[in-house]
């Protein structure tokens, strides 16, 4: 048994490529297994990072060779506190995406069409896993771009057509920032000589000063904010959220998003170090700006939209802000926000994707306007939505609360009152886009109400939402839960043992 | 001073040549209206990477990296970047594929290829 | 079950009530038994706490570690049980009414309406017990948006209007005592209440903490103090119960709770009087005494009178602190409950002539006094009361911040006190007058009208006992809670 845990890091990511090559099998035999196979893989793989995040607490960091070739030969596979909370976070999102989709894919993927379509799905969720637990740089790009490429098929699998110029411009903006990512390895290459990130944090110190590693940093930070959707590199995103199938922009919002923000984390944090974005080519108040800008931005966008897929999208853009404002500050309690904000909007954008989903899949309504009284006939959907939505605003005690506390009082901890202002300001406007929904739905014109006259949501859909609305409560409620592990991943990220 | 300058893309002449490819690149994937124009623009940008990466990779009067009768000793380019590069041919004619087949689905959907009308078709019902 | 726990079950009281009540919300009457066993069981539990707060005792409870600067954690003191005690006993009431008031009108959406109260109820309590500014902040939040329903009930475009008013005003104030909490914590590194105030004139430069003082103010923009008042006559379009609640259960009594809790519990008296803050909130609550009645004087909407009437009592508590001497503390803190009993009779009586005659305006009532008697006279009551006259409790309070103004050596607050009892009197005297007195230009347009039903007046009779029992023994319990409360901030020293 100790053996098999021993090789989880690499199991983790072997068993679900075989496992899409098996998805593609059973769904020769026959398109109906095909849902089981990718079920029971996600199901393994979170088991796993259960296993391992567990590991991790009580061992410390896992360093696993492939091939049993050490460092700088071979690839390195490394798990600490801060990559196995993300790992657990994106695979329980991955999970709870692949469970809604049992019924919710159906919304706008065609039956002949399922199969590839779960396939990529699983290599889209195997891509991640790579990006996340790779502790070698050129890795972390290939690993990008298997997510990447997978994510521009999703993307373009939608029934309308708009969703493949969505998926087609997503390609184009995301194979840009991947030349930038793969042109700042080089350089960081060029400098070092290694690609494993435990050597270049090891190594880069000596050559600080040079161009070529702060070329390399821009190049790294450019890529990485157009594949994070930081404002203003954010173009390629509302397209690609709302046309693409109900399913897909509930994965990408939730774990492939998140996922890149940690890669961007690392990178600044892990490859380079809190003292070189500080001292020798201090970007965190540069960094601390374009977020600002970013939250109050995606905020006033997304108060502006109808669609409601569309504006969640506008609401993504602000709350990577909140992430970048973590950056941004580089100190402890701000970092411990950011880490927790990832989480935080990973559960409570899921949550709010599946019900905008969920309502197109019952009522085929996509517009705000027409939602009213929705409430009426999908209660438990649209109180789920309430509670995603509170959170959203960062209502205690929900966890978009306490990630926002805890950005708040690491600017003024830092001295940034400022920017602790714009934050408490975004959260304001989140309150405008949000409660205008609800409003909508609870309190809209009681006649209008009849027009809806559906059933509720079907109950495999409705138990990952309400598992959402329920985590973003109890996260809040039992913030020192996940706490336990962001604490030790941040004091990793800034240098300390 | 001009003589410097030339001076100096001379003596750098191969990274001079791969930024202005990469330039290129960026300036057909962002400029060209037309699809298949812009996947052209995407080609060329990742080639000019390729390029960069293998050109840092040499070594001056540097051998294959082949087991060579010197033995360890002797002067050979550093084989890493190639390596790396073969994986990211692999990657960029992965996405020149998804690319391409996209456009080809755009253009069953609307019967274009041009950005500008692809967006007027858009705009009707 | 320990002593410990009470607190924490007051809470749950409500809590399982808002979890019943969907579950059964289709059976009226199950439904609205369970809202009365709770807010029976939450006066019952607070009451079993009263003893041991008499005695000077105080009950803690860490609940959940939530934050840095603040676990989750509850503790009745006296000054949290006269808020306790008023809104528990005054929420038995308002529910009485409210199954009354909602059932004579055949409300639309009850079991949402009862829901959100019992919730409300809940945060309600949550900040008369909070014992850190994080744990008052969470339930101040809670409060905000649960009561957000209630407001909009009626679900009219013009509703909606006022609840996004509503909404804006106290999420903007929400967002204020967030910051002023988080610069407190980095200020001082705790944000548990102290008695006395944990903040030192050392803990920031003098503008800082005057700064921090207004983003509490700012905070605590529920206490309706002028010129950020606007929320709370829009919120008059809620129905009356809820109106009750607003005014004399909750949320505006939440607003003031803070003010004080803040000024004796965070700042101190003597930290107040040294950065000169009493004068700043002197002039806030001079000016809002003041304007408020004015308005109140210009208004014919019966319901609307009454909300700048609120405004204007309750800027008395914030008068009460803002003089920093132990008679003005008392008035503020012992005129919480009692303005509430008063307060809460006129919303009652409001409610009970629009059930039953479904007017509003203060110009379309005259002689209903005839067809209403119980509703007019006990009217007339709470409004006499709340002027100040005796044998109602108000007197009380108004004794004690007038004697505050004496002691503190401030005339012209005393001035406002008398100008405001003016004022008061010359806008409740003619609804008095228009009620009782006043007989229609045609008594025909008296005909129809019947008294409200028993659910209702139950309640307002009660409500008038109580504040007329209060007058004459005043020290019972709210006047010994304010006096140990007192003895806490001023460091064991009695009045």
């Amino acid at each position: 048994m100790n053996a098999v845990i021993a090789q989880l890091p690499v199991l983790i990511l072997v068993v679900p490529i075989v496992g899409a090559l098996l998805i593609l099998l059973a769904g020769k035999v026959n398109r109906n297994f095909s849902y089981p196979v990718t079920l029971a893989t996600i199901s393994f793989q979170f088991a796993a990072s259960l296993i391992l995040l567990s590991a991790v607490m009580t061992g410390g960091t896992i360093h696993y060779y492939l091939g049993g070739w050490p460092p700088p030969m071979g690839i390195e596979l490394v798990l600490d506190a801060f990559n196995s909370f993300v790992l657990v976070v994106i695979l329980a999102m991955a999970l709870l995406t692949a469970v809604w989709a049992r019924q919710g894919a159906a919304l706008d993927i065609p039956p002949e069409k399922t199969v590839p379509f779960f396939v990529v799905f699983q290599l889209l969720v195997t891509g991640l896993c790579g990006m996340t637990i790779t502790g070698d740089i050129f890795n972390l790009y290939v690993f990008v771009e298997i997510t990447s490429i997978a994510a521009y098929v999703l993307v373009a699998s939608g029934r309308g057509a708009r969703s493949l110029i969505a998926g087609f411009n997503y390609l184009v903006l995301g194979s840009i920032a991947a030349g930038f990512i793969v042109l700042g390895i080089g350089y960081l290459y060029v400098a070092t000589g290694t690609l494993n990130m435990g050597e270049l944090a090891a190594m880069l110190p000596a050559s600080y000063g040079l161009a070529t590693v702060h070329a390399a940093f821009l190049f790294l930070m450019i890529g990485f904010s157009i594949k994070v959707a930081f404002f203003p590199l954010h173009l390629w995103l509302p397209d690609a959220y709302t046309e693409s199938p109900a399913v897909v922009t509930i994965l990408i919002a939730t774990a492939t998003s998140k996922v890149t923000a940690y890669a961007m984390i690392r990178v600044i944090f892990s490859v380079f170090t809190p003292q070189y974005i500080t001292e020798s080519f201090p970007v965190t108040e540069v960094i601390l700006i374009i977020a600002a800008i970013a939250i109050i931005a995606g905020a006033v966008l997304a108060i502006a939209q109808d669609n409601l897929k569309r504006m969640l999208a506008y609401s993504s853009i602000s709350q990577m802000g909140y992430i970048m404002f973590a950056i941004g500050i580089a100190n402890q309690i701000a970092l411990e926000g950011g880490l927790l904000h990832i989480m935080a909007h990973a559960v409570m954008k899921g949550c709010l994707f599946m019900v905008a989903g969920m309502i197109i899949y019952r009522t085929g309504i996509t517009g705000i306007h027409q939602m009213s009284g929705l409430s009426r006939t999908m209660p438990l959907t649209c109180a789920a939505f309430a509670l995603a939505g509170a959170s959203m605003i960062g209502i205690p005690p929900t966890i978009g609360f306490m990630s926002k506390y805890y950005l708040v009082l690491g600017a003024v901890e830092a001295g940034q009152y400022l920017a602790a202002a714009v934050l408490l300001i975004g959260s304001l406007l989140a309150a405008v886009y949000i409660w205008r929904v609800i409003e909508i739905m609870y309190f809209g014109d009681h006649h209008e109400g009849a027009l809806h006259s559906g059933p509720e949501a079907p109950l495999s859909m409705l138990v990952p939402v309400l598992i959402l609305a329920a985590s973003c409560l109890l996260l809040g409620l039992f913030v020192d839960i996940p706490l336990e592990i962001i604490g030790p991943a941040v004091t990793l990220l800034l240098g300390g043992s | 001073m001009i003589e410097d300058l030339f001076a100096l893309f001379l003596s750098r002449y191969n990274y001079w040549m791969a930024i202005i490819l990469m330039l290129i690149g960026l300036y057909a994937l962002i400029a060209k209206q037309n699809l298949v124009k812009k996947i052209i623009g995407l080609n060329i940008f990742q080639t000019a990477i390729f390029l960069f990466y293998i050109s840092f990779a040499d070594v001056t009067g540097g051998t294959a990296p082949i087991y060579l009768p010197e033995g360890p000793g002797a002067l050979y380019v550093n084989p890493l970047p190639h390596v790396l590069m073969l994986t990211a041919i692999v990657v960029g004619v992965s996405i020149t594929a998804v690319a391409l087949s996209l456009v080809v689905r755009i253009y069953q959907e609307y019967k274009v290829m041009d950005e500008d009308e692809l967006l007027e078709v858009m705009r009707r019902p | 079950m320990t002593l410990d726990t009470l607190p924490l079950l007051a809470l749950l009281a409500p809590l399982t009530a808002a979890v019943l009540i969907p579950v059964v919300g289709r059976h009226e009457n199950l439904r609205e038994s369970v809202t009365l066993i709770a807010a029976g069981s939450m006066v019952l539990m607070v009451l079993a706490m009263l003893p041991e707060i008499l005695e000077g005792g105080r009950i803690s409870i860490t609940l959940l570690p939530l934050l840095p600067g603040g676990d989750l954690a509850l503790r009745a003191d006296a000054f949290g049980m006269i808020f306790a005690l008023t809104a528990s006993v005054l929420w038995l009431l308002n529910s009485v009414y409210s199954i009354g008031y909602m059932r004579a009108l055949r409300e639309h959406d009850q079991t949402r309406f009862f829901f959100c109260f019992a919730i409300a109820i809940t945060a309600a309590m949550g900040i008369a017990f909070s014992a850190n500014l994080v744990t008052l902040f969470v339930f101040y939040e809670i409060l905000t948006l649960i009561t957000y329903p209630l407001v909009v009930h009626v679900g009219t475009p013009e509703a909606m209007q006022a609840g996004r008013k509503y909404l804006a005003y106290l999420l903007g104030g929400g967002i204020c005592l967030l910051a002023a909490t988080v610069v407190t914590y980095t200020l001082t590194g705790t944000t548990e209440f102290i008695p006395g105030g944990f903040l030192a004139a050392g803990s920031g430069t003098a503008l800082s903490l005057q700064v921090l003082f207004i983003l509490f103010m700012a905070g605590f923009v529920k206490a309706a103090w002028m010129p950020f008042h606007a929320w709370l006559p829009a919120a008059m379009v809620a129905p009356t119960p809820v109106s009750a609640f607003l005014h004399a259960v909750a949320v505006v009594t939440a607003g003031v709770f803070g003010v004080v809790r803040v000024a004796g519990w965070v700042y101190g008296t003597d930290l107040m009087a040294a950065l000169g803050l009493g004068t700043v909130l002197a002039i806030i609550a001079s000016f809002t005494i003041i304007t408020a009645s004015l308005f109140a004087l210009a208004e014919d909407n019966l319901k609307r009178r009454l909300a700048y009437s609120t405004v204007s009592q309750l800027s008395y508590i914030l008068l009460g602190v803002s003089m920093l001497s132990t008679a003005g503390i008392t008035g503020a803190m012992v005129h919480i409950p009692f303005h509430a009993f008063l307060k809460i009779t006129l919303f009652f009586g409001a409610g009970a002539i629009i059930v039953g005659t479904g007017r509003e305006a203060i110009s379309d009532m005259r002689g209903i006094g005839q067809k209403m008697p119980v509703t007019a006279v006990m009217f007339a009551a709470a409004a006499a009361g709340i002027c100040g006259l005796p044998p109602f409790c108000a007197l009380f309070s108004k004794v004690f911040l007038s004697l505050g103004a004496v002691q503190a050596g401030e005339l012209i607050l005393l001035g406002v006190i008398i100008a405001s009892s003016v004022l008061n009197v010359a806008y409740f005297f003619p609804i008095i007058y228009t009620m009782l007195i006043a007989r229609p230009s045609d008594e025909r347009t008296l005909d129809g009208i019947r008294e409200a039903p028993l659910f209702m007046l139950i309640p307002i009779i009660l409500t008038v006992i109580a504040s007329i029992a209060f007058f004459f023994s005043p020290g019972m319990p709210f006047l010994d809670l304010s006096g140990i409360a007192l003895a806490e901030i001023n460091g064991g020293v009695l009045p």
